[in-house]
């Protein structure tokens, strides 16, 4: 009776764990998980204005301008069938070029602007992300006007 | 021909593991003690052939031979010897090969030191073993061939990704790998105490010592991951919660459970499916792991392989592995689920509780890292960052922490509170102090930090009330690794909470002569200047950093272009200048020149960070590896063996 008895609370204890655990991940994953986006997405109105998102895309050939703060760089990312501005306030990362793969974490301004918190660069010169996999190979030397 | 012979070693080692399959399985079928004794011995030879053979490969990068493939696309003459040597393991079939390399050592060692096992437990152990090294072998030699040989060699090799020429991430992969590959000889001692239902203490004796090993070694690879990310991406952060940080995160949580409940079943005989589920699960998650790494499924800063071929080979893997010892496990249960009672305040309750704590974190780690696959399977594209972590993991963990607190006070089988009632109140004191003092002077603290913080403090106090009225000389080994880590889990939590709360920031575009103030701290930008280095060139910046208590020390952040090799584009690397002060780290990055107009003095960007307590996070990282190495000094067999002979000879001697 007495092994029996501290089974079923071991038993009521892990159910109530795993029950509790499931309502917290499905409650913060609704609440944290943020869309990845690229450009023909946002241009097509997938997003509102001030919502936190990531944006991928490649960095287009010839677009990085460096504003007279220094700090302060605007570059456009694209797909291949969009492009979209983008503004970043601070140090690049190491592998963050023209032409080269980048995900930004950030939000969309109201002027259509996207402005990143964090730019992200590969480790590998050779990587694209996955989820633009169905982007055109040299969508950084043919990005549509803005 | 040293490719031809390490190529031909690796297929004698897999034809030995087919042996010792084989033979392994008819012995446990039909009892045949002549086929079991062969086990032990092809075990060891599969250990010689594949260690020989990794070092082989070393050679081949050592003596930078362009005519193999692997070398032509991830070595180059020019470079440092160390980073030569540590590039056998920078790529994908090499890194693979350090894997299954210390698979077959680790199989190697169980076949020449295990004595404490049945026999026939020790060859199940064995033949589960050589069943995981063939499906690597077969992986490897079928589609990730680290000997393939190129028709015509290349004058040079195509380099390494010069970020990965740092000497921090030459040595983080195989601890890492290490840490997986320990956890891979806990699962084979699980399937092999199931196959001969020898669930009990001295199977949970014979796997601690691996657990805590690979335990260790994940603690160690995680610790310096997170110092390497640190100062070397030059983003000042130390964890991100990038997939591939989670992933290794993920098996360290479960092999801290694992080792929690295999002293409970080795000491008191509990807990006893639990720990053999702990098992298989440990394994499985550092086979996934691997898995993600390797198949470049997630989008990660990490993933450098995206090969679907190789995936889906893994993925086979994985599932005929895990399911296998699944069912296995769901055949067995019921003969091993019968374990001894215990009160649920009692030192095996708290256990509990921190293996369903460990547990949830790691499943809600998990879910966090694999939801944007199984979304965008689903066709939404979403990505999962830190805020769903800190959100889910940060109040769990805390939790956790405070079991720590109550559980090493408690006694085995049953405890009336006595102890947790004389010694908690002092570590109450302290976690109270800490709370007001950061109300009313912190400012305006996060949530998560302060309550980091609060709690930190008290465990660093109860951590220490286990050794309170012992004879400290007399304290066990394993007692004070215990002591030493849950220490440690404080220091690195009053880290992670002061930087949150109280990291100061600045980013600047200076000219040579200015002075910004960051914190406490005054940093003089002095100057800059040009330099050459091995296969690169620099700019690297002079600054004087003058300390609130007026001493002056030079940092020299650095930002360094390697120019393109054979097709492949220039790339630039920022190397931070850290200044490390008992109170915590200054951080400096140069970023790019900005040209000025009309005659004005060329500025540089700038970014500067102070981070208080920063280092604490890996002083306490460093302290749990440390608790975990004490306790496997004060379990270790050879100690053991060593006093007995000892003691024999000294009978011997009065004989």
């Amino acid at each position: 009776m007495k092994a029996k008895h501290q089974r079923l609370i071991l038993a009521v204890l892990a159910v109530i764990g795993v029950a509790g655990a499931g309502v917290l991940g499905a409650s913060a994953l609704r609440d944290e998980a943020a869309y990845f986006r690229t450009p023909v997405e946002v241009k097509a109105g997938a997003v509102k204005v001030d919502e936190a998102m990531r944006l991928g895309g490649m960095v287009a050939s010839g677009s990085i301008e460096r504003l007279a703060d220094g700090l302060t760089i605007r570059f456009v990312a694209t797909d291949g069938k969009a492009s979209l501005p983008v503004e970043y306030t601070g140090i690049v990362p190491d592998l963050f070029a023209e032409e080269s793969g980048m995900v930004a974490d950030g939000r969309m301004r109201a002027d259509g602007t996207f402005v990143a918190d964090r730019i992200l660069a590969k480790h590998d010169e050779r990587y694209m992300p996955p989820q633009m996999g169905d982007m055109p190979e040299n969508a950084a030397k043919m990005a549509p006007a803005l | 021909m040293i490719a031809e012979l390490g190529l031909a070693m690796l297929w004698i080692a897999a034809a030995l593991a087919c042996l010792s399959l084989i033979a392994g399985l008819l012995f446990l079928r039909n009892g045949k003690a002549e086929l079991g004794a062969l086990v032990r011995p092809l075990s060891v030879g599969m250990g010689l052939l594949t260690m020989g053979a990794f070092f082989l490969l070393i050679w081949l990068f050592v003596r930078s031979d362009m005519s193999v493939e692997l070398v032509a696309r991830n070595s180059n003459s020019l470079k440092p010897m160390i980073f030569k040597v540590a590039g056998t393991w920078g790529n994908h079939e090499g890194s693979m090969l350090l894997w299954l390399a210390i698979l077959c050592l680790s199989g190697a060692l169980v076949a020449l030191f295990e004595k404490r096992l049945r026999e026939d437990t020790l060859i199940a152990t064995l033949t589960a073993q050589a069943a995981l090294s063939l499906g690597f072998f077969a992986f490897l030699l079928f589609s990730s061939n680290p000997f393939n040989r190129l028709p015509i060699a290349p004058p040079d090799g195509q380099g390494l990704n010069p970020l990965l020429q740092d000497i921090g991430l030459a040595f983080h992969p195989p601890t890492l790998y290490l840490g997986y590959v320990g956890l891979s000889v806990a699962f084979s001692f699980a399937v092999g105490a199931l196959i001969t239902r020898e669930v009990g203490p001295a199977f949970a004796r014979a796997m601690r010592p691996w657990v805590l090993g690979s335990w260790i070694f994940l603690t160690i690879g995680i610790t310096a991951g997170s110092y390497w990310a640190y100062y070397e991406l030059g983003w000042g952060g130390w964890w991100f919660w990038d997939p591939v940080e989670n992933v290794s995160l993920v098996p360290w949580l479960a092999g801290a459970a694992l080792l929690h409940s295999v002293s409970v079943t080795a000491t008191r005989n509990a807990l006893r499916a639990w720990t053999v589920m702990l098992a298989v699960i440990g394994f499985s998650m550092s086979m996934v792991g691997t898995f993600i790494v390797r198949s470049g499924l997630l989008t990660s800063v990490h993933s450098f392989a995206v090969d679907p071929e190789r995936g889906a080979f893994l993925l086979v893997l994985m599932a005929l592995y895990i399911g296998g010892a699944l069912t296995l496990f769901a055949v067995r249960a019921g003969a091993v689920a019968e374990g001894k009672k215990f009160a649920l305040m009692s030192r095996e309750g708290s256990l509990v509780v921190n293996n369903l704590l460990l547990t949830t974190i790691l499943a809600l780690v998990l879910l966090g890292t694999l939801y944007p696959i199984v979304a965008e399977a689903m066709g939404e594209k979403i990505s999962v960052g830190p805020p769903y972590y800190n959100k889910v993991a940060g109040p769990l963990a805390l939790i956790l922490c405070l079991v720590m607190v109550a559980g090493p006070l408690l006694n085995w089988r049953r405890d009336d509170g006595s102890r947790l009632w004389t010694r908690l109140p002092p570590a109450l004191l302290a976690g109270a102090v800490v709370l007001f003092g950061l109300v009313l002077f912190g400012g305006s603290v996060g949530i998560l930090p302060l309550l980091g913080m609060t709690v930190a403090a008290i465990v660093a106090v109860a951590s220490l009330a286990p050794l309170w009225g012992r004879n400290l000389r007399r304290t066990p080994l394993p007692t004070w690794g215990m002591v030493v880590a849950h220490f440690g889990v404080a220091v690195c939590l009053a880290g992670m909470g002061a930087e949150t709360a109280f990291i100061k920031e600045k980013l600047v575009a200076a000219a040579v002569g200015d002075v910004v103030k960051i914190g406490r701290y005054e940093v003089e930008f002095r100057d800059i200047k040009p330099e050459a280095g091995p296969n690169y060139t620099s700019l690297k910046a002079v600054l004087i950093a003058k300390t609130p208590s007026g001493q002056r020390i030079l940092m020299k952040p650095e930002s360094r272009m390697f120019p393109g090799l054979l097709g492949t584009p220039p790339t630039e690397t920022n190397e931070a200048a850290l200044l490390t002060r008992p109170g915590g780290q200054l951080y400096a990055v140069l970023g790019v020149p900005v040209p000025s107009a009309d005659g004005q003095p060329d500025r540089y960007q700038l970014r500067l960070w102070w981070k208080p307590l920063v280092w604490w996070i890996w002083l306490g990282g460093g302290l749990i590896a440390l608790g975990g190495l004490l306790s496997l000094i004060g379990r270790a067999q050879f100690l053991a063996i060593w006093r007995t002979r000892r003691a024999r000879k000294a009978e011997e001697r009065f004989a």
